[in-house]
């Protein structure tokens, strides 16, 4: 990414990841701090496929390790905004 | 740059750029057949061994691979040699000199020399000249690596690349198409050097890209006035440099219109065509909504009755006909 | 003489079908895997495909039209028909001519090397594939735009540029940053597909014996190397442990063919090929098992993507019908969201299905010691008319010896 993206921004593009690999959620009104797993049973498939279209998309690692910081659309946006300002620093 | 232009001619415009060349450096000489006292066969060198004398308008037996050859020892030996060969057809009795060494001296001599010259040779049909005069083997030279090949079709062209082929530390074969030397228009009066890189968008265009060279590049304008009036918009490109080849300029255009014709005076197996064509497939395939089409000459010794030779060669109507048929329409 | 195509059954629970579409136009060639039509069934809009390389005939029934398995739903002419017609063989009688045909249909012998090709009366050489232009394909994908549903307008009925563009809804001169999402799912209804689980699942429960073991798998092995190796791999090439235990399965299935198969009619019928239904659960309720085909002999990335590929599929729609009818055995996990074991029920007219709880650390007894293990309980379900427990214990047996050792996998 070109330049800093607010968190508006960055949860704008984790939604629309998701419904790319999940598209019946996309008339799903998900709350920003919504567990996907538990309350709206993504599977560790549609999460890989989740996480894989988001490392695509924005070019930052993803550990496995890290996945436990990926719980809600909002938790994903704010990791994904550290993660982006660590790969420009760097 | 001015912009008064004079009423010239291709052949002048050629000539006005060995004089130019003979005149910046002292290194330069022509020679060939009947380049001097006779003026050349298509007259390009009419009056120069009068006005710069037999040392630097040099006639030479009939014998290409010697004066070739004579001209790559020349330019190794610190000269600019301009050799001018009569017709393309003559080349290959020079065929060994230009492949085997012009082209392969820096490379064998791991770069300790290096072959500054320049030839120049007639191509192409449309004169009567029959089967043995009439080639247009362009693509034949472009296969070549360790020259450059160009084929200046326009009077800016004509008067300017010389320059720049000279100033080329290799060799570079500039091609003259037959069809072209009569072709009059207006020239800028102080047009100069044109770089022997890279191909020219003369029409600008959206629907197709009609991608020729030398003596095709007037009948392909020809048959994109046609095409317009048909409210079909192709943009023309003229290659200039057959070797390299300016891949950029080409897919750049075919990106935006999404069809390509290629129209060349050679035959269509294995010509120049033929590789633009490769090069369009490997590098805007997805871009493509219609198969690459081309335009070549019959596979067949060029005709000397004027009516077979014509109907032989790439005219108007079929690169009309070739665009439509990339267009569906 | 003519074939037919008739509704394809997509597993033992399906009794008809909704033609939604035609794949292919009369006279257009098809081979043996092609789709030829989409029919809507219980578990959504299904692609079916010819078992056989033929000419599309005459359609017989009619798009939204609602038939039982096994009614004829379009003619299949034999490829190369007009040579088959040939005068030689006017005076035999429609028996021979049958099989003839059929012969015809089918690939015909080789001839031998270094003859020339017989000469054929040349059929006319119909297209195997849309006509479309490169840029006109790329740009029916960007936009989602499926091109057997345009007319072409360019040479020969092509599809070109200008009539994807017409019917995209915007022009696609934008960036291609962010992929247009595929259509929801054409097709799915879950009411249809609950009534088919349940006819299925109560066909089983009342014809197939069942018999069920479990045991507990030491997972700590598979999940430290799955971790390593997913560790230094970008998310794209990440396995799953569900790939694994597919995997797994397949590989030990090939000493235990009691349990890959099919019930006909009471009689079993062993597969050679193992082709894993790998239980998918749908959102709002459903589930479908489509087929890795030969599991065993993937590797574990081309598993992993063929896993993906499907529960894509899923999600998004395009599941095919060989996919549906073919699995040979099913193997259902529950992820990691879920719980201890599952005593699942078996898929008609499959024989065994395994399945896998969640993992979760648990004491185990190593050497007389009381030690923290990553532990899976698996369980297997299988009908008692084909194998018996002993059997199916020692599978359960080797399936924990070969996930103690993931690199065999």
């Amino acid at each position: 990414m070109t330049s800093h993206m607010t968190r508006d921004e960055m949860t704008a593009i984790v939604r629309e990841e998701l419904t790319n690999v999940a598209p019946d959620l996309a008339d799903e009104t998900i709350p920003i701090d919504a567990d996907l797993r538990e309350e709206f049973d993504l599977d560790s498939m549609d999460f890989l496929n989740w996480i894989t279209a988001l490392h695509k998309r924005l070019g930052v690692d993803i550990p496995e390790l890290d996945y436990p910081q990926l719980t809600s659309l909002g938790a994903a946006a704010d990791y994904l905004l550290r993660a982006t300002d660590r790969t420009k620093s760097s | 740059m001015s912009t008064e232009t004079i009423r010239t001619t291709y052949r002048e415009a050629v000539r006005a750029a060995i004089c130019d060349a003979l005149d910046r450096d002292r290194r330069v000489f022509l020679m060939g057949e009947d380049v001097g006292r006779y003026g050349g066969c298509y007259a390009v060198s009419k009056g120069l061994y009068d006005q710069y004398g037999p040392e630097r308008i040099r006639d030479t037996p009939l014998s290409e691979c010697g004066f070739t050859g004579a001209g790559i020892g020349a330019a190794m030996g610190g000269m600019r040699p301009i050799v001018e060969i009569m017709t393309v057809n003559f080349s290959l009795l020079a065929l060994d000199q230009i492949v085997n060494n012009a082209a392969t001296i820096r490379h064998m001599s791991g770069g300790q020399f290096h072959v500054p010259l320049v030839i120049r040779m007639a191509s192409g049909a449309g004169k009567q000249l029959a089967a043995q005069h009439s080639h247009s083997l362009e693509g034949w030279y472009g296969h070549v690596p360790g020259i450059k090949v160009i084929a200046p079709a326009t009077l800016e062209d004509a008067r300017g690349m010389l320059w720049s082929a000279l100033e080329d530390p290799d060799p570079v074969i500039l091609f003259e198409h037959v069809m072209l030397y009569n072709r009059e228009g207006e020239l800028t009066a102080d047009a100069g050097p044109v770089p022997i890189t890279g191909a020219a968008v003369r029409r600008a265009g959206t629907d197709l890209s009609l991608i020729t060279y030398g003596g095709c590049l007037f009948k392909t304008l020809d048959a994109a006035e046609e095409l317009a009036a048909d409210g079909i918009a192709a943009e023309v490109i003229d290659l200039r440099c057959l070797r390299p080849l300016d891949d950029a300029t080409v897919m750049a255009s075919v990106r935006k219109s999404h069809r390509a014709v290629i129209i060349d005076e050679g035959w269509c197996t294995g010509s120049l065509a033929g590789e633009v064509s490769a090069r369009i497939m490997e590098q805007a395939f997805w871009e493509l909504d219609a198969p690459v089409g081309r335009v070549c000459s019959a596979e067949v010794p060029i005709p000397y009755p004027k009516h077979l030779e014509d109907e032989a060669l790439p005219q108007v109507r079929d690169i009309v006909a070739a665009a439509r048929a990339a267009l569906g329409r | 003489m003519s074939d037919v195509y008739r509704m394809p059954s997509l597993g033992s629970d399906m009794e008809a079908g909704t033609l939604i579409e035609w794949a292919r136009q009369p006279g257009e060639k098809l081979a043996k895997g092609d789709t030829i039509a989409v029919v809507e069934t219980q578990k959504g809009a299904i692609e079916v495909e010819v078992f056989q390389d033929a000419v599309m005939g005459k359609p017989l029934i009619n798009i939204g039209d609602k038939v039982p398995v096994g009614t004829p739903m379009a003619e299949l002419e034999p490829i190369g028909a007009a040579e088959t017609k040939a005068p030689r063989r006017s005076g035999r009688e429609a028996g021979t001519e049958i099989e003839d045909d059929e012969r015809a249909a089918g690939s015909p012998a080789p001839p031998a090397p270094d003859q020339p090709q017989p000469a054929r009366a040349a059929p006319e050489p119909t297209p195997t594939r849309q006509r479309a232009s490169p840029a006109a394909r790329r740009l029916a994908e960007a936009e989602g735009i499926d091109l057997a549903r345009l007319t072409g307008t360019g040479p020969d009925g092509a599809i070109v540029l200008a009539d994807v563009q017409a019917a995209a809804p915007r022009h696609a001169e934008q960036p291609p940053s962010a992929p247009e999402r595929p259509p929801p799912r054409a097709g799915l209804d879950l009411a249809a597909m609950r009534q088919a689980i349940a006819a299925a699942m109560t066909r089983s429960k009342r014809e197939i014996p069942h018999y069920y073991l479990a045991e507990d798998i030491d997972l700590t092995t598979a999940t430290d190397w799955l971790a390593r190796r997913n560790a230094d791999l970008p998310p794209d090439r990440r396995l799953l442990m569900g790939a694994l235990f597919i995997k797994a399965v397949a590989l030990t299935l090939r000493r235990f063919p009691e349990l890959n198969g099919f019930d006909r009619d009471g009689r079993f019928e062993p597969s050679a090929a193992i082709h894993v239904g790998a239980a998918t659960a749908i959102r709002g309720g459903g589930l479908v098992a489509p087929a890795i085909h030969d599991a065993d002999r993937l590797d574990l990335d081309a598993l992993m993507a063929h896993l993906r590929d499907l529960v894509g599929r899923v999600r998004g729609g395009g599941l095919r019908a060989s996919e549906l009818a073919d699995p040979t055995i099913t193997v259902s996990s529950l992820g990691e969201r879920g719980v201890d074991r599952l005593y699942a029920i078996i898929y008609p007219p499959q024989v065994a299905i395994v399945g896998f709880g969640t993992p979760r650390a648990r004491p185990w007894i190593i050497d007389d010691a009381v030690v923290v293990r990553t532990v899976v309980s698996a369980t297997l379900a299988a009908d008692h008319r084909h194998s018996d427990g002993h059997r199916g214990a020692l599978f359960l047996a080797r399936l924990a010896q070969r996930l103690q050792d993931p690199d065999t996998l």
